[in-house]
């Protein structure tokens, strides 16, 4: 039978969907019998309906001014239970360990005493907060919200990409893409147990209300954006509304006895918590940047006195730095005393000088990235740069070794995405969500899948041409040998899926109606 | 509990109120408008195109002359006027995109669905006249706040929402009567001037065919049941301010806000409508200026927030 998995030809990397042509792996059973009835005109038709989806609603990120559709792609990225399983353990002890670590970092300093880290690796980064020293949360969290970005190399292991600890944003468009995924393709989800993300919200408020300095006191929660002009403004938008806490922007704050509060039209209101998605150099120009308008001037105050709680911490960007992240394994055995469950990608400190003259030498054999680059910025992948490109390399990393990381390039696995009328493989990767309320750490079941819609090109972000994915935990008991293909000729019964089991047939009284008249024959 | 709303969110809100009850109210005004020019044989383009600008309020041309042309791109199409009906929605959605989280998300998306709409609906007035625009226009308007009605609690950023709309009603309904008043050749009939205001079918509903002039004015004015009028407008703006600050229980009213629209409600509340038509030049002054007073003090009372800080260096 000619489907539109037919002329899907998979390149020289780990393909999530098919082990080898016409051979799909287990997880995606289903998901393909659903979709193999469809032909390439149909799929077009309900791509061009998502499309529309966001842009009515407005799903946007902010690309050079203009507001942009993050484009969806329509055929959903699976994971299976086990594996499932695996990652949660493994984002869980890295986000740990980097906890452990920041608090060391502005407390302690007894992982630099014990020769794990270098000390100078911290104080030299751009991301160290000497603001922050000293500076405990009420429940001792820093990192609320962090996004572990994950990929899996050629032989299907997963490994971490990077970490973001400090705003790390796109859970919006996991919420997002998921409801216009149930909407416009609902057949896809009757034969199997999706995990559902909507918990995300109920769980992030949680966490932000455990963060108050006193949590009983039913605190003042609100998201703290930079305006309508941000990427992420939709974000923001979205988990204020989701979590029905204020959406403030820097001039709606002040501060006054070290306490913040806000503009109301009852007069001003003390705020507990702020979940600012602002970067730590704009928040307080009191301690920061003094040009900044968008933040609030005295918060740091505020937060040292404990009146306060800021969240993600100030000062988590020295655990984003790329060359504080070649120690994550190490730090997770020094605090933990476990083995890292997820690796990393095999990378190089240039400040070894041994090092540093070898990866120079073989510039074209590396990946090399700046350490306090965000959103796939000045990442250059040596065996695709040309000859200038390298060269000029050469003298930045040369001149600024501290500045970069190398690291052994790594095809990113493919999967099946929707190209005009066909389906072609492309790059993707994965960033979990994970929340910590200060009991527990928490996954949003499977996060952003990015896709790097460029033919060929390895760089997933949003900001560079990027799209994403629904991406798909299958439940443990509704695993790939459970769910059953639907042929062409079965129709799939929505409703039976839906209806709760047991429910009573008739719980309500009938519907009232007036005369029909006119209707009568 | 009542915890307030952000001064700055508060803000917004009553400005979309009032800049999409003036798209609404400023599509319907100029389909009106051009029905009749086009209509009417006799016409005198230029004449009747200043006066239509003149109620609303935009400047005419200086020593060129009005057509048809320039008074739709400065009352209709004009992207950066909020006079204008395009200029009021773009207004009306790039606020409404920074208060995304207190407007309930469908009313977000009417609006941003809107705003993706009018290029294709602009493209169709070309080929075939303005009305398809002006009615796309004012029956998203009825979308919005038939949503912001039904999906929103009605509490104080609804009531925000209401207060601005309340306010350009009475302000749109007090142009167009003045227009009436202006005895120049451009006036619009009686009966343009209540399908202007959406109030034809209503107003025959209630007072027949037949029935003289001065009945219109009524009917715009004091009707109380019908929501477009004057009276009906205050009163809906003195409800919202009275429920978003009770005020003190014994005597006076310390609200400032409140106080001039209560006053002209009364005034017309016992008004005695067989005098009217004397009264009038001087009650739609008196309507145009307690409009004005009356959003600078909600703007006073309700809308203070710092501006941006700027630090200076010392030493």
């Amino acid at each position: 039978m000619a489907d539109i998995f037919d002329a899907y030809q998979p390149i020289e990397a780990w393909d999530e969907m098919f082990a080898g042509p016409g051979q799909p792996r287990p997880a995606y059973d289903a998901l393909i019998a659903a979709l193999q009835p469809m032909d390439p005109a149909e799929l077009r038709f309900r791509a061009d309906q998502l499309a529309r989806v966001f842009t009515d609603r407005g799903v946007t990120f902010d690309f050079g001014g203009e507001e942009r559709p993050f484009p969806l792609d329509m055929i959903p990225r699976v994971i299976d239970a086990v594996e499932w399983d695996l990652l949660v353990r493994g984002v869980k002890q890295r986000v740990l360990a980097l906890e452990a670590f920041l608090a060391d970092v502005y407390s302690g300093r007894q992982v630099f005493a014990d020769g794990v880290v270098p000390w100078r690796t911290v104080f030299t980064s751009a991301g160290f907060c000497r603001e922050a020293s000293g500076l405990v949360p009420p429940n001792g969290v820093r990192v609320h919200v962090a996004g572990i970005d994950l990929i899996r190399d050629e032989n299907g292991k997963f490994c971490v990409l990077e970490d973001n600890v400090r705003i790390p944003s796109g859970v919006s468009y996991v919420i997002e893409n998921r409801r216009a995924m149930t909407n416009t393709f609902p057949t896809l989800f009757a034969e199997q147990h999706v995990n559902p993300v909507d918990e995300y919200p109920v769980r992030l408020l949680a966490a932000l209300r455990a963060a108050a300095p006193s949590p009983a006191n039913d605190p003042v929660i609100v998201v703290l954006t930079p305006g309508v002009y941000n990427a992420a403004y939709f974000e923001h938008t979205l988990l204020a509304r989701l979590m029905g806490v204020e959406l403030v922007e820097g001039r709606d704050l002040f501060c006054s006895g070290n306490r913040v509060y806000m503009h109301t039209t009852q007069g001003r209101r003390q705020v507990d918590v702020i979940y600012r998605r602002i970067d730590d150099h704009y928040l307080d120009p009191l301690h920061f940047r003094q040009e900044s308008a968008i933040g609030c001037p005295g918060i740091i105050n505020a937060a040292r006195d404990g009146n306060v709680a800021i969240a993600n911490a100030v000062g988590n960007g020295i655990a984003d730095d790329k060359l504080l992240y070649t120690y994550v394994p190490d730090l997770i055995r020094y605090y933990l005393h476990d083995e890292p469950l997820l690796g990393n990608v095999e990378s190089y400190r240039l400040d070894d000088p041994d090092i540093r003259t070898w990866v120079l030498e073989e510039l074209d054999r590396f990946v090399l990235k700046p350490v306090n680059g965000a959103g796939g910025v000045g990442i250059v992948i040596g065996p695709m740069a040309d000859e200038q490109t390298l060269a000029e390399l050469h003298g930045t990393v040369a001149a600024d070794p501290r500045g970069w990381i190398a690291q052994r390039p790594v095809a990113l696995s493919t999967s099946p995405v929707l190209i005009d009328d066909r389906l072609a493989p492309r790059h993707i990767d994965l960033r979990p969500f994970a929340v910590n309320d200060g009991t527990d750490v928490w996954l949003l079941p499977g996060g952003l899948t990015r896709v790097a819609l460029p033919e060929g090109t390895l760089v997933v972000n949003s900001s560079q041409g990027g799209g994403s994915k629904d991406t798909w935990v299958l439940d443990a008991d509704t695993g790939p040998s459970a769910a059953q293909p639907a042929g062409p000729g079965q129709p799939v019964d929505l409703v039976a899926t839906i209806r709760a089991p047991g429910l009573p047939g008739s719980i309500a009284a009938d519907r009232q109606s007036g005369p029909m008249r006119g209707y009568e024959q | 509990m009542n915890t307030g709303l952000l001064s700055r969110i508060a803000e917004t809100l009553y400005w979309t109120g009032r800049y999409i009850e003036r798209a609404d109210d400023t599509a319907r005004i100029i389909d009106v408008y051009m029905h009749r020019m086009l209509e009417d044989p006799h016409a005198d383009e230029d004449a009747d195109c200043r006066g239509l600008l003149a109620i609303l309020g935009v400047p005419s041309p200086d020593g060129q002359r009005a057509d048809i042309g320039l008074a739709l791109f400065k009352l209709a199409y004009d992207a950066k006027s909020p006079s204008a009906v395009t200029g009021a929605v773009l207004a009306a959605r790039a606020g409404v995109r920074g208060v995304r989280g207190v407007v309930s998300s469908e009313m977000w998306e009417c609006l941003n669905v809107t705003w993706h709409g009018l290029p294709a609906q602009r493209r169709s007035a070309e080929r075939i006249g303005p009305h398809v625009y002006l009615r796309f226009v004012s029956e998203r308007a009825a979308l919005f706040f038939g949503l912001a009605d039904s999906t929103m609690s009605h509490d104080d950023a609804w009531r925000f929402l209401v207060l601005g709309r309340s306010l350009e009603r009475v302000d749109m309904t007090a142009r167009l009567l003045l227009a009436r008043l202006s005895g120049t050749q451009y006036e619009l009939g009686w009966s343009m001037l209540l399908r202007a205001c959406g109030a034809h079918e209503s107003f025959i509903r209630t007072h027949g065919w037949a029935s003289e002039p001065q009945r219109v004015t009524e009917f715009l004015l004091l009707d109380r049941l019908f929501p477009r009028s004057v009276m009906h407008a205050l009163s809906t703006a003195e409800e919202c301010l009275t429920a978003m600050d009770p005020g003190p229980e014994r005597a006076g009213d310390g609200n400032p806000a409140r106080r001039p629209i209560g006053q002209l409600r009364t005034r017309l509340e016992y008004a005695d409508p067989g005098g009217l038509a004397g009264q009038l030049p001087e009650l739609l002054g008196a309507l145009q200026e307690t409009c004005g007073q009356a959003s600078d003090a909600i703007t006073k009372r309700y809308f203070q927030y710092a501006a941006p800080v700027t630090w200076v260096q010392e030493g």
